[in-house]
């Protein structure tokens, strides 16, 4: 039957070369754009260099205190006081680490090549909960933070532009705002996209400066990363971690009294979405959900509506087809199935050529450095989202075309009267 | 093998009724052929479709293989037609993208049946009607006669009981067209086939067991 069905479909796809041609261009370009978004979400959410562990971490991206009478919300990253007098006393997790998010500076090259780099404070444990590939040296470890040496780790961007393509960067001086700094390590860059470890440069957080440090706020500018042995620890972290939020005092700031303090340790995505639409205790990955699939829905929408329409006029071209099956046995269920499958063939074939052209958008967008390290793949949970969307796309402009066939009168539909 | 009772067919627009059929009693024995007969418009057509379940009558009852079809769901009937029924008609409805092949096997498809058993009766029925060397061919490359031999094949290769051609020899010359009638006629005489056929060639008409006609939708003979 299948055989069958794919034989028409050829032939009727041969038949109409210019009903063909506007079909798959509307099929193949909405797909595309449908890849690329998934390989970007992938690309965003899925664990990849240098947060190849995210499965078994959890986040804690930010904190917001309310002060519930009056209305008034402070929020942001959590501040090293947070980290040092409440996370790092925590039992259950494997691993503590934490970083601040990335700050701008400028640097200026031996040669007096202007730099725009970004860099970052972090702990010894963020070079272990994350999984960098060391180009040259190694990372800081807790004796080089004890000491207070003023080491540093860059990566190969930024080594190959302030000291040469190529050139060995360990044991030399780096020199930002006037202040020099010997690096020891330089890693392979990640992509700006993957916020808690993208950076240029890396310094051991002692270096943050006495404010941040010192400050009894328990908002600030850091990161914290609790990894566990494996996922299924990260319940019992997370229930710590919610049982030790209620007992942390709240110190008012000047007319600011805080009476709740909201602080989660979230997953990788939830901790995403909670920095971009979260809301005391609401994470914002619903509303996240919901408008990705609203995206999607809308973006299939009009070329789904295209095909219904070019569709309608192929039923009357098929009448008689319609008309000859019914009058040989196929009901009315059969026909809506194999115009069901005819359209899913076709999303299927236009999904394959958005997948080629997929890959060479995707090859551009990482080959073009609008985000440097772009790292996007068309790998194979691309691949089984794009058949889904496909076959989504082929049912939502195939089941009402299909259905109004298959309802056609076989006497009308011989007499091609419909 | 067919029992059609007072059998009222009348098409409705907003302002007219026109009554296609008037009060058709006909009764159609096991292995018979007869020619339905009249001039165009008379309701020939009309009266062949509802035999063959493609319409359903305005009043009156239907028994067909002793089976009475009133209120069959869409799917019993579609089986029913499967099984019981082959269809020839004047135009020769073939899938002009399909292969001879597939067109015949077109019936077999909506029964449970191999891919390969199926050739294998596509191909017998087409080498029965003699076009065995036309098989990988499209019905755009046939000649009249060759696509109503198709169509003949697609009608008998499910082995239905009863065979319903609408003028099956309306579009070709007098030569093909007797060579169409002497296959119907093999059919009936060795295949044990009942057959009903519109035909408006008085000629043909006379060649089978019995004559119907029909004018201005009732019958008169």
């Amino acid at each position: 039957m299948l055989k069958n069905y794919l034989k028409i479909t050829w032939a009727v796809l041969k038949r109409r070369k210019f009903f063909t041609f506007i079909s798959l261009f509307g099929i193949s370009f909405t797909l595309t754009v449908l890849i690329v978004v998934v390989a970007f979400l992938d690309h965003l959410f899925a664990p990849n260099y240098p947060e190849l562990q995210r499965d078994k971490i959890l986040y804690v991206p930010k904190a917001e205190l309310k002060d519930t009478i009056i209305g008034w919300t402070s929020n942001g990253p959590v501040s090293f006081h947070f980290i040092k007098e409440y996370v790092l006393k925590m039992k259950t997790p494997e691993k503590i680490a934490f970083t601040s998010h990335p700050n701008t500076t400028n640097a200026y090259s031996p040669n007096g090549t202007k730099l725009r780099l970004f860099y970052k404070w972090t702990d010894a444990n963020f070079w272990e909960v994350n999984n960098f590939q060391f180009v040259e040296g190694k990372p800081y470890i807790q004796v080089n933070i004890d000491n207070q040496e003023r080491v540093t780790v860059i990566n190969e961007n930024t080594r190959d532009e302030y000291f040469g393509k190529n050139v060995n960067a360990v044991g030399k001086d780096f020199e930002i705002e006037n202040v020099g700094y010997k690096v020891i390590g330089v890693v392979k860059g990640g992509p700006i996209t993957r916020l808690y470890t993208s950076s240029d440069v890396y310094f051991p957080y002692f270096l943050a400066g006495k404010e941040r440090l010192e400050s009894k706020d328990l908002t600030g500018s850091f990161v914290v990363f609790l990894r566990g042995r494996n996922k299924k620890d990260l319940e019992n972290i997370q229930a710590e971690f919610n049982a030790m939020i209620p007992k942390i005092p709240l110190n008012d700031r000047g007319d600011f009294k805080p009476n709740k303090l909201y602080v989660s340790a979230d997953p990788y995505m939830e901790s995403f979405t909670r920095e971009l639409f979260g809301n005391g205790s609401h994470s914002g990955i619903h509303f996240f959900y919901m408008v990705v699939i609203l995206f999607a829905l809308l973006f299939m929408a009009l070329p789904a509506l295209n095909l219904i329409n070019i569709n309608m006029n192929r039923i009357q071209e098929r009448a008689s087809e319609i008309g000859i099956r019914k009058a040989f046995g196929a009901s009315s269920r059969t026909l809506t199935y194999q115009f069901i499958t005819e359209n899913i063939i076709l999303a299927l074939i236009g999904s394959f050529l958005a997948i080629i052209l997929s890959i060479l958008v995707i090859y551009y967008i990482n080959h073009s450095h609008l985000i440097p390290y772009s790292d996007l793949a068309v790998n194979w949970k691309v691949l089984a989202w794009a058949i889904l969307i496909s076959i989504v796309f082929g049912l939502l402009s195939g089941v009402y075309p299909a259905w109004r066939m298959s309802k056609l009168q076989v006497v009308d539909a011989l007499n091609d009267r419909q | 093998m067919i029992t059609l009772t007072n059998i009222n067919k009348s098409y409705r627009t907003a302002t007219v009724e026109t009554l296609a059929l008037n009060n058709i009693n006909l009764k159609v024995e096991k292995g018979e052929f007869i020619s339905i007969m009249g001039p165009s418009g008379c309701g020939k057509s009309t009266l062949l479709n509802i035999i063959g379940l493609l319409d359903a009558p305005t009043k009156g009852e239907i028994k067909v293989c002793g089976q009475e079809i009133k209120d069959f769901p869409d799917k019993k009937l579609a089986h029913f037609r499967n099984q019981k029924l082959g269809f020839i008609f004047q135009s020769y409805h073939l899938i002009q993208d399909l292969l001879v092949l597939d067109n015949v096997e077109l019936p077999l498809l909506y029964r449970s049946m191999s891919g390969s058993e199926r050739t294998r009766l596509a191909t017998e029925a087409l080498q029965q009607v003699g076009l065995s060397n036309r098989i990988k061919h499209y019905p755009s490359q046939l000649s009249g006669g060759q696509k109503q031999r198709v169509a003949i094949a697609r009608a008998l290769v499910g082995q239905p009981e009863i065979i319903l051609a609408d003028e099956p020899t309306g579009n070709l010359d007098s030569i093909m067209g007797h060579e169409i009638l002497e296959l119907l006629i093999d059919l009936n005489k060795n295949k044990g086939a009942t057959i009903v056929m519109v035909t408006h060639d008085e000629n043909m008409a006379k060649k089978t067991n019995r004559l119907v006609r029909l004018f201005d939708g009732s019958q008169v003979q």
